[in-house]
């Protein structure tokens, strides 16, 4: 708090974040929680991005990001298509239960 | 001053709202927590003068992806009552070392980069002028290829939802 | 020409091998007689050619097609005085005994199986003998050996019998194992396979030694062959077979290759005198070992069999004083008259419908009387009574034997004896006294085919002994010694004859005295006088069980290698093919096995921990950069 906010603060930031999101990808069983950790993993690069493009003075992060939101969108909707689809087979959405790939 | 106050007040709300996130036994919980903590990060992005990101942040992903989210949410009809699914998965120890490690080393590199000392509040943004020139000229096969990409995902989110 | 001598016999196996079982009976047994046949018309016919032309240009040698270019060894055949010899007995006596069998066999399902076989010998054992190349040489000595185990084994559906052939071949391997080192050892030390290049009369000192090792392993090649000691134990064995294979083979012509051999390689066994001895000590040897066992045998072909495994002996006694061209009288004579005492035997056979125990027959004189006489007509010959052809060429043996070496005569004149013993023996108490077996039945004579082959083996016998009319009796037949001037320009420095001591013509009368003694005192006392017999036999008890069991030798091999490879091989079983080979084999599929499972575990199916292996490869990817970084 003393010291004046600089790059590595945002850059902790995005990732502490991206620690988080992490967090609930490999500990949660019910798969939503799952998708909403992947997105918190997307925004906390998004963060690293921007604040980068602001003390490199080179607007192509900002683009990147928007790219990046983009694409997360696009993947939210398939991902939660195919998790419906899912749901209708199974009848369960803990990822625990979902090992038809087990070999 | 106001910006090191405001990045610290949003940082905090962020990551907090990230911990209840991934926390919370009833995901309709979390994705509220989820809103909060994209509304946070809208904050920080106009904090670090970049006004029209914080824009699209709130208009996408808090307005559409989060609804999205919800509407899926009521559609898998959860009959079970929610306490039953433990909220962690086996092989605890092993991803939690893993995870320390992880999380350990990101923010040494981090810290060790030696950054100039240039503080966020002299340099300078972008206007959405400046964004979208660049958008539609240096980067506008990306920009088709992305339309593309969103009625790939419109087309294959319809099929793979249908009911049969 | 001679290629077509080949051909014949082997274009019948071919037929009757592949499509006679479709034919009917007559139609094989044309086929295999006449293949024969015509090789032998066309050896007659060379024979003629031979006679008209000199004596320097009798021979012929033809060479079929390169076989081995890096070995420089050609597929050749030679056609000289000898060989022509071997291809009209083979032939000839061949085509009898193919006449033979078509009465023989006819009732027999497999007859197109039998005369495939027949044919197929027939081949072999004219390539052995037509073969200017010791590997093609080899080649029908493994053939006429393959044969043998096929036709003695003919009725395989009997464990004995199939386990006779299985004997002889094993047996006969062994000599053709040390037939192979020779080969090779001629290989390395003189670089070719061709006998016409191999025929020299000189050798280096040190290359004697080889040499000698060379003459000795081929030897033992042919004891395996032509059932000398060690190697005889196959042959009474083989009788298992149907008689006109045992007529064929063992009698006429497998069991000479050895003899023939030794004839045809004599240039080398003329330099070699220490495998001379050898030879003819192993033949005199065997003679007399073999001679004593058929004193006591009861069945009629294990009779011959010995007789055969004697007479060999008397051949390689011959070869190996040097007497080349009497060991070759004897071989043509032995084939005449061994081949008619078999195929009459077969008659006996055939006509009291499978009986072989001599001591069942009896006075079958009324009632076989062709057979009888023809039997008769063997029996002279191969006791040695003029004016048979057995006659001649034994005497030309032990005149030989006499004047190389007096003991070598006194052995071959006990062994003489012992022949006349056990061949009147049998002869009397086949056809004489009375009979042990109720015949009610009326036994019917040989059938024409069967008959005719008899006949003439019986004039065979009777008249082939005027090819090799002795020096001393050239005044009273009024003829010269065909047969030694027809071998002469092949066996170039065989054993001359010094006159000295006594003349041949009272070393002839001493021998044919002590023969009709033994024969008219074995005759007397089997016919009627048998009490003779009964009390010789009950003061000799122990020396009659010693003979009549073969002096144990088959019990002794069975103890000594049949038992050992036997334990050995279980063994070799238990720890070396089900141990270690099958542990192998498993422990690799175990492995397999294990690592399998063990990776299975990493494929749980569950995201979270295939997400764990994300986030330690990345872990992975940040310690590097760290470490490139400090």
């Amino acid at each position: 708090m003393i010291s004046p906010i600089g790059y590595s603060h945002y850059l902790i930031l995005s990732a502490v974040l991206f620690t988080i999101g992490v967090f609930g990808v490999l500990f949660r069983r019910n798969l939503i929680i799952i998708f909403m950790s992947i997105e918190l993993m997307l925004n906390s690069v998004n963060l690293a991005l921007v604040a980068i493009s602001k003390f490199t003075q080179n607007p192509d992060g900002q683009i990147f990001v928007f790219f990046v939101i983009t694409v997360a969108a696009a993947e939210a909707a398939i991902g939660l298509a195919i998790v419906i689809s899912l749901f209708r087979h199974k009848q369960t959405i803990a990822v625990d239960d979902i090992n038809l790939m087990k070999g | 001053m106001w910006h090191d106050i405001i990045f610290w007040i949003l940082a905090v709300l962020c990551v907090s709202c990230a911990l209840c996130v991934v926390w919370q036994r009833n995901p309709v919980v979390s994705a509220v927590f989820l809103v909060g903590s994209f509304l946070a990060l809208a904050g920080l992005y106009l904090n670090l003068s970049a006004p029209f990101l914080a824009a699209i942040q709130v208009i996408i992903y808090a307005g559409a992806i989060m609804v999205l989210f919800v509407f899926v949410m009521m559609l898998l009809d959860l009959h079970h009552p929610l306490d039953l699914y433990f909220r962690f998965t086996k092989l605890k120890f092993p991803k939690l070392i893993v995870l320390l490690l992880f999380s350990w080393f990101l923010c040494t590199l981090i810290l060790a980069t030696a950054f100039p000392l240039a503080a966020p509040q002299t340099s300078q943004g972008f206007t959405i002028s400046q964004i979208a020139t660049l958008l539609f000229s240096k980067y506008a096969f990306p920009f088709e290829l992305t339309s593309l990409l969103l009625l790939i995902a419109m087309v294959g989110g319809v099929v793979l939802a249908k009911k049969k | 020409m001679l290629s077509a001598i080949l051909l014949f016999p082997l274009l019948g196996f071919l037929i009757n091998g592949l499509v006679g079982r479709r034919l009917p009976k007559v139609a094989v047994s044309i086929i295999g007689c006449t293949s024969v046949f015509i090789s032998f018309a066309i050896a007659f016919y060379l024979f003629m050619d031979f006679l008209q032309s000199p004596e320097g240009w009798r021979e012929i040698t033809v060479t079929l097609f390169q076989w081995i270019p890096l070995l420089g060894v050609d597929a050749s055949l030679k056609l000289d005085s000898l060989s022509l010899l071997l291809v009209l007995v083979v032939t000839g006596v061949g085509f009898l005994i193919h006449l033979y069998s078509a009465h023989y066999m006819e009732e027999d399902p497999s007859i197109a199986r039998y005369f495939s076989y027949l044919n197929l010998f027939t081949f072999a054992m004219l390539l052995l003998v037509l073969a200017n190349n010791l590997l093609l040489l080899f080649i029908g000595w493994e053939g006429v050996g393959l044969c043998s185990y096929l036709l003695i084994g003919f009725w395989f559906e009997d464990l004995e019998k199939a386990q006779a052939g299985k004997k002889a071949f094993l047996v006969n391997r062994i000599g053709d194992f040390s037939f192979l080192i020779a080969l090779f050892l001629i290989f390395t030390t003189f670089g070719t396979f061709n006998i016409s290049s191999l025929k020299i009369f000189e050798v280096s000192p040190d290359q004697l030694h080889t040499l000698t090792v060379i003459t000795l392993l081929l030897f033992i090649g042919a004891c395996g062959k032509s059932a000398q000691i060690p190697l005889y134990v196959w042959l009474p064995d083989a009788m298992a077979g149907p008689t006109p294979v045992s007529a064929l083979i063992h009698a006429a012509t497998m069991v000479t290759a050895g003899v023939y051999m030794v004839a045809r390689l004599h240039f080398w066994y003329l330099l070699t005198p220490f495998s001379m001895t050898v030879i003819a000590t192993v033949g005199i040897i065997t003679a007399l070992f073999s001679a004593s066992m058929a004193f006591f045998q009861n069945d009629i072909k294990k009779v011959l069999a010995y007789s055969t495994i004697s007479q060999l002996g008397y051949m390689f006694l011959a070869v190996g004083i040097g007497a080349f061209s009497a060991g070759v009288f004897h071989l043509i004579t032995h084939a005449f008259f061994k081949a008619l005492l078999f195929l009459a035997a077969g008659s006996v056979i055939h006509a009291l419908h499978g009986e072989q125990d001599i001591q069942k027959m009896g006075n079958l004189k009324s009632k076989l009387p062709l057979t009888h006489i023809v039997f008769l007509f063997g029996v002279l010959a191969i006791i040695g009574c003029p004016p048979f052809s057995g006659f001649f060429s034994k005497d030309e043996i032990l005149w030989f034997a006499f004047n190389k070496n007096t003991l070598f005569w006194i052995l071959g004149l006990l062994g003489a004896l012992m022949t006349t013993f056990y061949m009147v023996r049998l002869f009397t108490l086949v056809f004489y006294g009375i009979s042990r077996k109720e015949i009610k039945e009326h036994l019917h004579e040989a059938p024409p085919l069967m008959a005719l082959s008899l006949i003439l083996l019986a004039f065979l016998s009777l008249g082939g002994g005027l090819i090799g009319v002795p020096h001393s009796l050239y005044g009273f037949f009024k003829m010269d010694n065909f047969l030694e001037h027809f071998l002469n320009p092949v066996f170039i420095g065989q054993l001359e004859i010094t006159h000295e001591g006594l003349s041949e013509y009272t070393l002839m009368m001493i021998t044919l005295v002590l023969t009709l003694a033994t024969a008219i005192w074995t005759f007397l006392t089997f016919h009627k006088h048998q009490e003779w017999a009964e009390h010789l036999r009950i003061k000799c008890s122990k020396i009659h069980a010693v003979l009549a069991n073969k002096y144990y030798v088959d019990e002794f091999y069975t103890w000594a290698f049949v038992v050992p490879v036997k334990k050995s091989s279980e063994l070799l079983l238990k720890f070396l093919d089900k141990g270690a080979i099958d542990g192998a084999l498993g422990g690799l599929g175990k492995v397999t096995i294990l690592s399998g499972t063990g990776l299975k575990l990493l494929q749980n199916g569950n995201i979270q921990t295939y997400a764990l292996g994300f986030v330690i490869g990345t872990l992975g990817i940040l310690l590097y950069i760290w470490s490139m970084w400090t």
